[in-house]
């Protein structure tokens, strides 16, 4: 990712990396402004209310659920929740919340992640940019396959993955996590691809660059805000699985979403909301801790004059 | 030295003398505070008592969660050691395909044949006269949980049967409470039904429907009296909008409801909010009618392992699940009822004792699970669903679409 | 491109080894997958798959049952709101966020972050605020005063009435109840179309902005006649990503109202899913899933016609 980079798009990358295009916004407060914020404002409120919501109740004490208003801030703020969630949470027998999956949640996401990715952006490299024949019916059967409801594939995948002889190990769950993942993946780097101008991938050919160079030096650092989006969606979807992690690994193996689904999907007894409320925040940071710290990937891809050069 | 002994006939049973130790994974959907502190008791019991240990695999939600997730455990040729299930008609496709292991050694060796009762718990664990599971506790369905408040604010007595209950119903109203409360799932307005079939018509009639499928039967004056009840009770719940059996339960125990059927499992919540049965609720068991109890609940089933230490394994712990006491211990916790009729469980409370005393005088029938296909009882629930949902539907028009569920069931 | 020349199967080996798993995927898992559920649907396995071939009987059941049918026009319904509503909130939201503003990453991760949490929870919390005893009516009524009807008959234009009265139960209500899971469903999904459009928007070369403000052209102009037909790929991508969740629409169901009340929020994956592992009739479970995927492939069929007879003859 040297040289090629460089002469196509370094001009942009110290200013790209800043952010959106153009100068910094002047301090003005104009009618367009007004609008702009305003409409975020308001519609950021929609996103936040059940997040405070969820917030205020994991922070309450069970008493002052069962009498309170869901929105009012407690009275009496409370930790224990968030504690007893990660730690001390009733699992069926195990007792220390979700704090016992969390690595094996590590252990399945990070190679999960990075294979489907990987694969998928080849795929929809190829699939744009190197047609061969064949590939678009490959492809149709793909996208028809993101509309299949994945339980109808839960034995037939027990099935292949019992012929392998990878049933019930971690490379057989990084395996169905590719296969489910790479059909909106693939579609996702193929549209992706196939939008970018094609004179960049040409001027390539012409100097002699294969299948290999063209995707490391060419396509890889122009398509950071795709690969961004990626990566929220697999992540997300990897680390909030619970029904292919459960049913493909053993419970040395369950991903802290079990542990979760026992805490807040218990049918008889009390529901504690609290904890509840806790322990979907906690298993949701990593995809959120996640998806701020993209934010600094997600700059403008191509820049004016990048083809020229 | 009972427990001793206990342990020494398992052994045998399973392997000459010492069974090495083994980790025995076992799969559950026991996860709320009651049901894990009762699971916690087996588990201590089998690391305690055995060389063994015991591998938690919960799964919370319903078996429909579970399920698939077993199914692929056993198919997939990487089975644990033993799961729980609902006995019934589910487990037998997996014996027909030889996925599990038969107990009956096991069994014969224990004497279950001698210790559980009622007798109709063994018979649904076997298939072709062997035995495959061993159940564990006793849930059964014919409760009517009644508040005290609710009927003290009304100004009017605890009724003490259900045609008392359905009179009361508008003087609860007039008051501001909700007559009965129901949640708005299939499964509980379908376990209501049954309720009201065993505990105000004969129990032949139940028998008749469910396990002969007579349509007829189904189609008759006697079951539509059923209907005509269960749309009162439709009438008496129109303002009971929660979704969750326990959110329902919720109401009696604040007293915003006058009462809820519902199985032995409510218990748990009036303990854990702290009210006392006879004082602040009362259960009538079999709606105040007929006492007779519906004899459902939980069994461990035992997947075929080739590994023969880990089936010298199984066989400890089938033998210690009926073990009495585990069997105590066990129940008291998850507030249901033991399967042996030998044991002294005076630490019960009243709601308990009455169930012990009903079953004691034989008066139980099988599970509507351990008389018709899962499918078909998925199919009668949407008609429930429906005609809880929708006032228009008639009692005849909902009773002459339960017949013909009936007429095709399985 | 290379499609003509004569050496073109030596020049794309690497293309063609790069492609294996998704060839393999293609053809094992999706094709082979399909069939086999396909061919199971014509069987009577119940809890487990067997081949004990009944013919259509599995599909007489399916078309005979009323819940399905129900299933499909809810689904009708909830997939028309979810595409037209996913599709505008996410390109505005995309369009805003890309005007050069302050403070980006904060809205974008404000908007994004439902998409991060569970879905279960997500029902529950959804649940809680369109509930109209302590949600977001209570508080409405609350800001009226809470007054009676009685209190306010024949009372005329009264703001406090008018707030008390205010009705919003879409849970409860089996008419609107498909609309509650929708706020709950664009809550949940909207943030993920934004960022999609937004890496599509910021895909678009600057040239074309410049030349259009060179032009004088108005925004709102260069984005519906120039920027939006640039964008057509990113939309199918969209189209499929929200097309497929809607499809497949369970978790936030079972979650928010189990499908009720009644049958108004049942939905055909709800029903796939019930009576494969609740219902244990597999056979039924595939043949209503066998429907589904009919369904979609009455669609995806012309797509691909379309999309790649195009590209061909260009």
């Amino acid at each position: 990712m040297v040289d090629l980079t460089s002469s196509v798009a370094a001009g942009q990358g110290a200013r790209e990396l800043q952010g959106p295009r153009g100068p910094k916004p002047r301090k003005v407060v104009t009618r367009a402004n007004v609008l702009i914020y305003g409409t975020l404002i308001v519609v950021s409120l929609y996103y936040l209310l059940p997040m405070w919501v969820m917030v205020m109740t994991s922070l309450k004490g069970m008493p002052e659920i069962r009498v309170g208003n869901i929105f009012a801030p407690p009275m009496e703020i409370t930790f224990e929740p968030w504690v007893k969630a990660w730690s001390g949470a009733c699992t069926g027998l195990n007792c220390d919340g979700l704090s016992r999956g969390f690595w094996n949640s590590v252990r399945i996401t990070l190679p999960s992640v990075a294979v489907s990715i990987a694969i998928a952006s080849v795929n929809g490299y190829a699939l744009a940019n190197w047609r061969f024949k064949g590939a678009d019916a490959f492809f149709t059967i793909l996208i028809f396959g993101a509309f299949i409801p994945y339980q109808v594939m839960l034995y037939p995948m027990v099935i292949m993955l019992r012929e392998v002889g990878l049933y019930g190990s971690l490379t057989g769950l990084v395996i169905v996590h590719t296969v489910f993942g790479m059909p909106i993946l693939t579609l996702l780097f193929r549209n992706y691809f196939t939008s970018l101008p094609e004179e960049l991938f040409k001027a390539a050919r012409v100097d002699g660059a294969g299948f290999w160079r063209i995707y490391f030096r060419i396509m890889l650092p122009m398509s950071l805000p795709i690969f961004v989006v990626a990566m929220i969606l697999q992540v997300t979807g990897i680390w909030n699985d619970f029904l292919f992690g459960v049913i493909y690994t053993k419970p040395d193996l369950y991903p802290m979403t079990v542990q979760l689904n026992n805490i807040v999907n218990s049918v008889q007894g009390v529901k504690e909301y609290n904890v509840n409320m806790a322990a979907t925040l906690l298993t949701g940071l990593v995809p959120l801790f996640i998806y701020f710290i993209s934010g600094k990937l997600f700059v403008r891809g191509i820049a004016a004059g990048a083809v020229k050069g | 030295m009972t427990i001793r002994s206990i342990l020494m006939a398992g052994g045998a049973v399973c392997a000459a003398g010492y069974a090495s130790a083994a980790e025995l994974e076992v799969m559950h959907w026991w996860t709320s505070g009651g049901e894990a502190a009762a699971v916690a008791e087996l588990a201590d019991a089998l690391n305690e008592r055995t060389e063994h240990t015991w591998v938690d695999g919960a799964i919370a939600g319903t078996g429909q969660t579970a399920r698939p997730i077993m199914i692929s455990r056993i198919t997939g040729g990487d089975p644990m050691a033993a799961f729980q299930f609902n006995h019934g008609r589910q487990a037998e496709e997996l014996i027909e395909a030889g996925l599990l292991r038969d107990m009956t050694d096991v069994a014969e060796a224990q004497g279950w044949k001698d210790i559980v009762n009622p007798p109709l718990l063994l018979d649904a664990c076997t298939v072709d006269g062997r035995i495959y599971c061993a159940p564990i506790s006793i849930h059964s369905w014919q409760w009517l949980w009644l508040s005290h408040k609710a009927y003290e604010d009304a100004g009017i007595p605890v009724p003490t049967n259900w045609a008392e209950f359905v009179n009361a119903a508008p003087a609860l109203e007039a008051a501001g409470k909700v007559p009965l409360a129901m949640g708005q799932q299939g499964w509980q307005q379908n376990g209501a039904f049954q309720v009201m079939m065993i505990s105000l018509l004969p129990k032949e009639v139940y028998l008749q429907v469910y396990r002969d499928k007579d349509a007829e039967k189904a189609r008759g004056p006697e079951v539509g009296r059923i209907f005509q009840a269960l749309a009162q009770a439709r009438e008496m719940s129109r303002d009971s909008r929660v979704q969750d059996w326990n959110q329902a339960t919720n109401m009696v125990i604040t007293g915003e409801a006058g009462g809820q059927i519902m199985g032995d499992w409510a218990q748990g919540e009036f303990q854990l909010a702290g009210l006392v049965a006879g004082e602040d609720y009362t259960c009538l068991p079999g709606l105040g009618g007929n006492p007779t109890l519906q004899a459902g609940g939980d069994a461990f089933y035992f997947p075929a392992l080739d590994d023969p230490e880990m089936t010298a394994a199984q066989g400890e712990l089938a033998a210690l699940l009926l073990d009495p006491q585990t069997q105590v211990a066990f129940n008291l916790k998850k507030g249901s009822l033991p399967v042996r009729g030998d044991i002294d469980l005076s630490a019960a409370n009243e709601c308990m004792q009455k169930g012990l005393e009903i079953l004691a005088s034989g008066e139980a029938v099988p599970d509507v699970a351990q008389l018709i296909s899962a499918d078909s009882l998925t199919r009668i629930e949407d008609v429930f669903v429906q005609f809880f949902a929708d006032e228009t539907i008639t009692a005849e028009e909902a009773q002459e679409q339960f017949a013909a569920l009936i007429e095709d069931a399985d | 491109m290379a499609a003509s020349r004569p050496n073109q199967l030596f020049r794309n080996k690497s293309a063609k080894i790069a492609a294996i798993p998704m060839i393999a995927t293609a053809l094992v898992v999706f094709l082979g997958g399909t069939i086999w559920t396909v061919a199971h649907s014509f069987t009577s396995s119940k809890l487990l798959p067997k081949w004990d071939l009944v013919g259509l009987t599995q599909y007489e059941r399916l078309w005979g049952t009323r819940r399905w049918l129900i299933s499909i026009e809810n689904l009708m319904i909830y997939g028309v709101c979810m595409l037209v509503f996913c599709f505008v909130i996410g390109f505005v939201l995309a369009a805003l966020m890309d005007q050069k503003i302050r403070f980006e990453n904060t809205f974008r991760a404000i908007i994004l972050y439902p998409y991060a949490l569970s879905f279960i929870v997500t029902g529950l919390v959804w649940q809680w605020i369109l509930n109209p005893e302590f949600g977001l009516q209570h508080v409405i009524r609350s800001l009226g005063g809470n007054r009676p009807p009685a209190e306010c008959e024949g009372v005329g234009l009264s703001l406090s009435c008018w707030l008390s009265g205010i009705e919003f139960d879409p849970l409860y209500n089996p008419r609107i109840a498909i609309y509650g899971i929708l706020i709950a469903a664009l809550w949940q999904g909207t943030g993920l179309i934004m960022v999609l459009m937004l890496a599509g928007l910021r895909g678009i070369d600057q040239e074309i902005w410049r030349a259009s403000r060179v032009d004088g052209i108005p925004a709102w102009k260069t984005y519906l006649f120039v920027v939006i037909p640039m964008m057509r790929p990113v939309f199918v991508t969209t189209l499929v990503l929200i097309g497929a969740a809607i499809v497949k629409v369970y978790d936030l169901i079972v979650a928010q109202t189990g499908g009720g009340p009644g049958n108004a929020t049942e939905m055909p994956a709800k029903y796939v899913y019930d009576y494969m592992f609740g219902g244990q009739n597999l056979g039924q479970g595939f043949a209503a899933s066998t429907m589904m995927l009919l369904a979609v492939l009455i669609v995806v069929i012309p797509w691909a016609f379309m999309e790649f007879g195009r590209k061909n003859r260009g």
